[in-house]
């Protein structure tokens, strides 16, 4: 009895979580809606089926309780039994695996009127790199990279010389265009994720990979680092601000493009900040930095 | 032509009884370097729990951080990234895989195949001793400078040999050192349990009337003697990454401002070796518990096993499955995203035979006679952790329900729930069912109902609000949370509910120690199949049983493992070894 009354409370017990818990996605805002849906729908379909398990198991707990003079019933297979369920779990598990697969369509079928912005991590800070005017950012390489390039930008590169560099600095989208996301580490994996948005991929160092999103909310929203990438990796903070057309225009006027970047560092000017090392992280660092920075000295 | 020996006298004669061939002849042969198989699984048992409770300690360390941030000194970010690394491997490979295929194979499969030994003792004994010496190497890492490997326990690079990540030096390697000496002893034993399942069972026992323990520990077995070279090779890889400066797996790099000097290498290879192992690694410590589970069930509910064609075919299925759908783990990993279609219908058909395995094991309770003993308890409590941590996995599976919720807290909670818990719950489960086969006594009813209704309500009240935590977006393998805009102040004091929990459940494990402990001399007499079980091991003359474990005579087998309540017969049990014509009739 206290079994079967104890699994019972197990069910009832993580339904009532599941509805009462004040921890909850947070309100999306991007494109990725679909997401959400296929979460909803994945939640219905196997919630059914743990609740209907669980209490099964406490019915028969309860029901066929040890008697010594009682017999089992002996009935080794039942193949219509066996059947049913595997046709109704097939059902179950297509039900939520062909919508998922038409999503994950879309999510990687980026839109030809797609703007690219790349985003541009090392241990532990974000940077973020437009294309300017001309749509189309210059090709980098990390052989490149000094105090002077920190993006590592080809300058041999017509289409980069417009390119604008947003050094530490938060990201600035505007609302309801649709963006492919380049993303491109120099270092070790990270992952760019703003959980608004629903939408992440891993960045690869020697790769470029990207996914799509669309803002649909203006605000501004934390980006987190999503895969282990070191002692920092908690500190890798920075910010998306999502903003009307107007206002993104007048924060992109007021950023620098890598040829003035370039033409400052020749007038030996250093930028306002550089991307090397541990410096120029203007992120959301929890602990000082200079605790990060000091273990790192040990741990080299 | 007689007495042509009888100068070398000191040689034994070639001629012996049957089991004089397992005696040992020394204490030093008897329980150090034994051969015995029960022998070398009881220390496989012990050695793997104690690197197991190190394990525990770490995880203890991570919630005091995660309850209760910037309240410890003595935890940094860096040690903090090290335990979490620790705990998982240790937990994984050096606990689960060890105790499950180490010592349930290695006790279980000769005496449920009604064999008098492995195949292959010596090498049997070989393969414990090389795990030992890769424990020592994994515990030595702790001693080294730098400490040891913060990578996480995927020990992805290039992160895990670079500056930036705590024990990249000797930590790092000291870890890879000790897993391919793992993979080594491991080799060693599973060639034996694979060798020993399909030659050396005794007359009559099938394929097709083993015991679904031996069908799960078997399959788990040949998996890994296909999944551990994948990552044995990865490991030699990084080794040479790391210390000759090759480029397996490293590309260009600018590391803290510097250029190295690697070139062309790729990380995202790295991560297909290991979640070839790492996947198969699921099914290699979740099958032993399918199998173990079923036989639970079947002999505490005093009823058949419901369908065991149907669970031998799944167990089989799924282990083939688990071959095809590694890279779920990499949907956002970078790879071609065309792979994620694949992927995510190979995962989700695995879904169908582990579901059907669930149906089974609630259907052998339908009109059963169930006797509510600790075992049945935990193997109960088995089925809704492994379901709840089952249908997780449907989420994580579907590859685009994947992207916000990799990396979260969510799949923290999933795999906790589903390879942590469930497998756990297995193994209490099966400790409380063959104890008295191994002890010959019985533990304290009291303190073992204790032990399990702490573990099993405080395991799922640990797990189940961290899935939410992911939902909210909660990341994974972070040291502090710190501010955010989209985290409420709830979150934290749900963190530190849990870590009080943990360390609840945590130290309430004293309770099973000491009742294991003190039981052995002091429980009752268990006395012969205590359980009235049909299998063979419960068959043997001797509780413990001996060397050779059957006497003289090795039993013969007349019928599969679960003749409970067979209509016509006194009793509500059939041993397998009973002679058709000897069964009482009602």
């Amino acid at each position: 009895m206290i079994v079967a009354i104890g699994l019972l409370a197990v069910a009832v017990g993580t339904v009532v979580f599941h509805f009462w818990s004040p921890w909850w996605w947070t309100p999306i805002a991007s494109n990725w809606g679909y997401i959400d849906d296929t979460i909803i729908l994945t939640f219905w379909i196997t919630g059914v089926v743990f609740i209907a398990v669980v209490l099964f198991m406490a019915y028969c707990v309860w029901r066929f309780k040890y008697k010594p003079e009682a017999r089992s019933l002996y009935k080794p297979e039942d193949h219509k039994v066996e059947w049913w369920l595997t046709g109704l779990t097939t059902v179950g598990v297509a039900g939520m695996l062909i919508p998922g697969l038409f999503v994950w369509n879309q999510f990687i079928t980026v839109p030809d009127d797609a703007t690219e912005v790349e985003v541009f991590a090392q241990q532990w800070s974000w940077s973020y790199r437009l294309p300017g005017k001309d749509g189309k950012l210059g090709t980098s390489n990390v052989r490149l990279i000094n105090d002077d390039n920190p993006f590592g930008v080809d300058p041999k590169d017509a289409n980069g010389q417009d390119d604008v560099l947003i050094d530490g600095e938060d990201l600035h989208l505007p609302l309801n265009k649709p963006v492919k996301v380049l993303l491109r580490s120099i270092d070790v994996l990270h992952d760019f994720y703003v959980p608004e948005f629903r939408a992440k991929m891993d960045m690869v160092p020697g790769a470029v990979t990207y996914f799509w999103v669309e803002p649909t909310r203006a605000g501004t929203f934390d980006v987190l680092c999503f895969e282990l990438c070191g002692v920092g990796h908690h500190a890798m903070r920075s910010q998306v601000v999502v903003e009307s057309d107007a206002a993104y225009g007048t924060w992109l006027a007021q950023q620098t493009t890598f040829k003035q970047a370039a033409a400052a560092a020749k007038a030996k000017k250093p930028l306002a900040a550089t991307v090397n090392g541990v410096d120029g992280v203007k992120n959301l660092v929890l602990r000082e930095r200079s605790t990060v920075t000091a273990k790192m000295e040990s741990v080299r | 032509m007689a007495d042509v020996g009888a100068d070398i006298g000191y040689v034994p004669p070639a001629e012996v009884e049957e089991m004089e061939l397992y005696h040992a002849h020394s204490f030093i042969t008897k329980y150090v370097f034994s051969q015995d198989a029960k022998v070398i699984a009881i220390q496989y048992s012990l050695t793997a729990i104690a690197i197991g409770l190190v394990g525990l300690v770490l995880s203890w360390m991570m919630r005091l951080q995660l309850g209760f941030p910037e309240s410890f000194d003595f935890i940094d970010p860096a040690d903090y990234y090290q335990f979490i690394t620790m705990h998982g491997m240790i937990m994984v490979v050096y606990l689960l895989t060890a105790l499950f295929l180490g010592g349930f194979g290695n006790y279980l499969i000769p005496l449920m195949v009604g064999a008098r030994d492995m195949v292959f003792p010596y090498v049997n004994m070989l393969s414990y001793w090389i795990f030992l010496v890769a424990v020592l190497v994994l515990v030595s890492s702790f001693f080294v400078e730098g400490g040891p490997t913060g990578a996480g326990w995927t020990l992805y690079p290039p992160q895990a040999i670079l500056s930036g990540t705590p024990g990249s030096g000797g930590g790092i390697v000291l870890m890879l050192i000790s897993l391919s000496l793992f993979i080594i002893g491991f080799t060693m034993g599973g060639l034996n349990y694979v060798t020993t399942v399909l030659q050396a069972r005794t007359r009559g026992l099938t394929l097709m009337r083993m015991p679904l323990t031996i069908w799960g520990i078997f399959t788990a077995t040949v998996l890994a003697l296909l999944a551990f070279p994948a990552l044995l090779v990865g490991s030699i890889m990084m080794t040479l990454d790391s210390l000759l400066g090759t480029s397996f797996f490293m590309p260009s790099i600018v590391n803290q401002g510097e250029l190295l000097n690697h070139d062309g290498g790729s990380p995202i290879l790295f991560q297909h070796l290991f979640w070839f192992f790492g996947h198969p690694e699921v099914y290699i410590v979740a099958l032993p518990a399918f199998g173990i589970v079923s036989d639970l069930l079947s002999v505490h509910a005093r009823r058949h096993i419901f369908g065991y064609r149907m669970m031998v075919w799944a167990i089989v299925i799924i282990g083939a499955l688990s071959f095809i759908v590694w890279a779920h783990h990499m949907y956002v990993s970078g790879m071609n995203p065309y792979f994620g279609f694949f992927f995510a219908t190979t995962t989700l058909i695995i879904a169908v035979p582990t579901a059907l395995k669930v149906y089974n094991w609630t259907l052998t309770l339908w009109k059963a006679n169930i006797q509510l003993t600790v075992p049945m308890l935990f193997a109960l409590a088995f089925i809704v952790t492994f379901v709840n941590g089952g249908i997780t996995g449907l989420f994580l599976g579907n590859v685009v329900v994947d992207v916000p919720l990799s990396d979260t807290m969510f799949v923290v909670a999933h795999f906790h729930m589903v390879m942590g818990v469930a497998p756990l719950l297995v193994i209490f489960g099966a400790i409380y069912h063959w104890y008295p086969l191994m002890t010959g006594r019985m533990w304290h009813k009291g303190m073992a109902l204790f032990h399990f209704w702490v573990t099993f309500v405080g395991a799922y009240t640990i797990f189940l609000p961290i899935h939410y935590l992911g939902f909210l977006g909660v990341p994974r393998r972070y040291f502090e949370m710190g501010e955010t805009t989209f985290i409420p102040e709830s979150a934290q004091t749900l963190n530190a509910f849990i870590t009080v929990v943990v360390l609840f459940v945590g130290f309430a494990q004293i309770v099973f120690f000491y009742n294991m402990i003190r039981s052995m001399t002091k429980g009752e007499k268990a006395g012969h199949n205590p359980w009235k079980a049909t299998s063979l091991e419960w068959q043997t003359p001797e509780v413990p049983p001996g060397h050779g474990n059957f006497g003289p005579d090795l039993p013969l087998v007349y019928r599969w493992a679960y003749d409970f309540g067979v209509p016509g017969v006194k009793d509500d049990f059939v041993p397998q070894n009973i002679h058709p014509d000897k069964v009482v009739k009602a």
